[in-house]
């Protein structure tokens, strides 16, 4: 089986984080692999065990990128593969990124792409579901279960907290959900094996496509961090008093009723 | 210069970090408590590769280097000073002595399963009445019919009760001036003869196994003397010299353990309508702390550098394991002082540290001893 895995390297949300000018400041923050990237990375690792075949990973990033390809070498992945847009694209979207996955795509013979459901740093969830369009090839997202039987695929998914069972066929897309599976640690003798393993770098020269080719169709007008917390108000007195103050500010000064 | 870490040992820093908040640090407090030797985590640890870190892959080991076996150290001595410490001790103590010095076949028989974590590995160095002055050592070894018929009795000898095997230094001799010969040889815990007990209470590092072992009449063939007969001394003074480095890695682990809690509390904690890490005296503390880990690890990291490199690095182990195990105990001290009351308590964690990091004071030469090895590599 061919399997390929959607990779982005994500800041840690975790951590702390500083925006300035309305972009996030690089410098200090922690990168990490997207959490639900990890989840697509060990159930890509499983169907190989269990079926055969081979393991690429695949980011579109920057040169720092290859820390997180390492890591998912080094967790089992076969090969990576970094198309690096930091010299030619400035601003980028799901659009963008799409459209550099469709043009690598465009010669691969693919059974299987797994992503994650969402990047936890823009959540837009779109890269996988639009990629599988642009391929036509069909869809499952939030997957927390995946049975491969020759060419029938059998899927669970998490809808809102209920389970839907789906039927589907290879090649296919899934996007995956916390729940599939459980990481496992890149161990040792994986990260010492995954410096031999190769590690491809593509630039959009390579992929045949310009850089007006993958000019963004959003633009970002803003970027701010929510407002502080600020600190609770303990009402006290009557408690008639206390409804009748309550309603008041309710209405009066946060206006929610 | 160049102080960047390999791509191989920051990945292998991440995944220990992980692995030990996720797995060890939630069981921390109750390994302290029950005194408890976790031996699932040593078997998941096994798992990762994490026990075969310095060793080649052809006696099960990861093939890595000292420096990342310093950061997995490191690491888990963060979250948790028993773990730390048996860690350290199977691999610098149980597994290493077998390394350097052992035949190709006792590196295959008795290396590769403490390398990929089947079994743990001890170092039974330390007597009743031979500490410090290893030198003294009263167990005696002698030669009948091929076999080393071993007497003897050694005390507070990490993780040797869940020990495949245990490298026991005995008098096997005395040289032309009339000076006991000192030789290491491999003692597979089944042998008739070997008593274990670990009835010791300890202040600290309470979840490492500690033990005693009794040596009656032991016997072992011939061919499990470890390296040269006649240079034991020097072989185990050698591998001390490397120990020093993970017992300073781990001391650096407490230390960076506890200015990390110290520092999210003094955040956190307000008095006089403040958080109390805006008065300068909890800030000077908090710099001093920070000033120290930094420095323990430089020295940590030079070290373990060193000994990749294959440089003399016996003063600097003993830097290394001197400053950062005096570092741990004052910062750990210092974190408890910030923490007030609370640090008192168990459940605040910063009390255990400050209990786990006096054994490093002591174990693998204590301070004084490591204040004699810098001397005489001044030259006194
Ligand atoms: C939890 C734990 C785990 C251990 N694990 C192991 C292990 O795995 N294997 C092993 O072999 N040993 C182990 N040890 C033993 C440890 O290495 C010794 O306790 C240590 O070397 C000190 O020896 P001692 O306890 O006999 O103290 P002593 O040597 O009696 O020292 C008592 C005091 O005198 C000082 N002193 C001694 N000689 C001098 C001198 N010449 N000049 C100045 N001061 C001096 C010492 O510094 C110390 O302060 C362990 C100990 C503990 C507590």
């Amino acid at each position: 089986m061919n399997i390929y895995v959607l990779m982005k390297k994500t800041f840690d949300t975790e951590e702390k984080i500083a925006v300035n000018n309305g972009k996030i400041e690089d410098d200090g923050a922690e990168f990490i692999i997207n959490p639900y990237d990890e989840y697509a990375m060990e159930e890509a690792i499983k169907q190989r065990e269990e079926h055969g075949g081979e393991v690429t990973v695949v980011t579109v990033g920057n040169e720092d990128s290859e820390k997180q390809l390492r890591t998912a070498l080094a967790m089992g992945a076969d090969k990576a593969v970094l198309i690096n847009i930091e010299e030619d694209v400035e601003e980028t979207d799901q659009f963008t990124t799409v459209k550099i996955l469709e043009a690598f795509f465009d010669d691969k013979d693919v059974d299987l792409i797994l992503a994650g459901n969402v990047a936890i740093d823009q959540a837009s969830g779109q890269v996988g579901p639009r990629l599988a369009e642009r391929l036509n090839i069909p869809y499952v997202t939030t997957i927390t279960d995946l049975q491969i039987k020759g060419e029938t695929v059998e899927i669970e998914r998490d809808v809102e907290g209920d389970i839907e069972k789906v039927e589907t066929t290879l090649p296919l897309l899934v996007t995956c959900q916390q729940g599939l599976n459980e990481p496992r640690y890149p161990s040792l003798p994986g990260i010492m094996k995954a410096k031999k393993k190769p590690l491809e770098e593509l630039e959009l020269d390579d992929l045949d496509l310009e850089e007006e080719d993958v000019e963004p169709k959003t633009k970002t007008i803003d970027v701010f961090l929510p407002p502080e917390k600020e600190a609770g108000r303990v009402l006290e007195g009557e408690l008639d008093d206390q409804v009748k103050e309550l309603v008041s500010l309710l209405n009066k000064e946060s206006k929610v009723i | 210069m160049d102080f960047d870490l390999t791509k191989e040992q920051e990945m292998t820093q991440k995944m220990v970090r992980t692995f030990a908040e996720e797995v060890i640090g939630p069981r921390a407090i109750e390994i302290d408590k029950e005194a408890k030797f976790p031996e699932d985590i040593f078997k998941e640890m096994g798992k990762l590769g994490l026990l075969g870190i310095p060793f080649p892959e052809a006696y099960g080991g990861s093939g890595g280097d000292t420096l990342a076996y310093a950061l997995a150290v490191e690491e888990i001595g963060r979250v948790c000073g028993s773990t730390g410490l048996s860690y350290a001790a199977a691999v610098s103590l149980g597994a290493s002595p077998i390394y350097y010095f052992g035949t190709e076949e006792q590196k295959q028989t008795y290396l590769t399963p403490l390398a990929t974590g089947e079994a743990l590995g001890s170092f039974g160095l330390t007597e009743p009445n031979a500490g410090s002055d290893a030198g003294g050592t009263k167990t005696t070894a002698t030669l009948q019919n091929d076999e080393y018929v071993i007497n003897g009795e050694k005390c507070f000898i990490t993780n040797a009760s869940y020990a495949k095997t245990i490298i026991v230094t005995a008098v096997t001799g005395k040289d032309q001036k009339g000076k006991n010969i000192i030789s290491a040889i491999i003692v597979p815990t089944d042998t008739d003869g070997v008593k274990i007990k670990n009835e010791y209470d300890k202040m600290g590092v309470r979840g490492s196994d500690t033990a005693e072992i009794v040596l009656e009449d032991v016997r072992v063939p011939r061919e499990n003397l470890l390296g040269d007969p006649e240079k034991g001394f020097k072989q185990f003074l050698y591998t001390l010299d490397g120990g020093r480095i993970s017992i300073a890695a781990l001391a650096l682990g407490i230390a960076q353990g506890s200015l990390d809690k110290a520092l999210k509390y003094a955040k956190e904690r307000k008095q006089f309508g403040q958080s109390i890490s805006s008065f300068q005296s909890i800030q000077f503390k908090l710099a001093d702390m920070a000033m120290e880990v930094e420095l323990a690890r430089n020295i940590v990291w030079k070290a373990a550098w060193l000994k990749d490199n294959n440089r003399a690095f016996t003063k600097e182990s003993a830097f290394a394991k001197l400053y950062a195990s005096e570092t741990a105990f004052r910062t750990a001290n210092e974190a408890i002082q910030i923490h007030g009351g609370y640090g008192y308590m168990r459940e605040y964690e910063v009390e255990r540290y400050l209990r786990d990091a006096k054994l490093l004071e002591i174990g693998e030469g204590t301070s004084e001893v490591q204040r004699m090895v810098i001397a005489r590599q001044l030259g006194c």
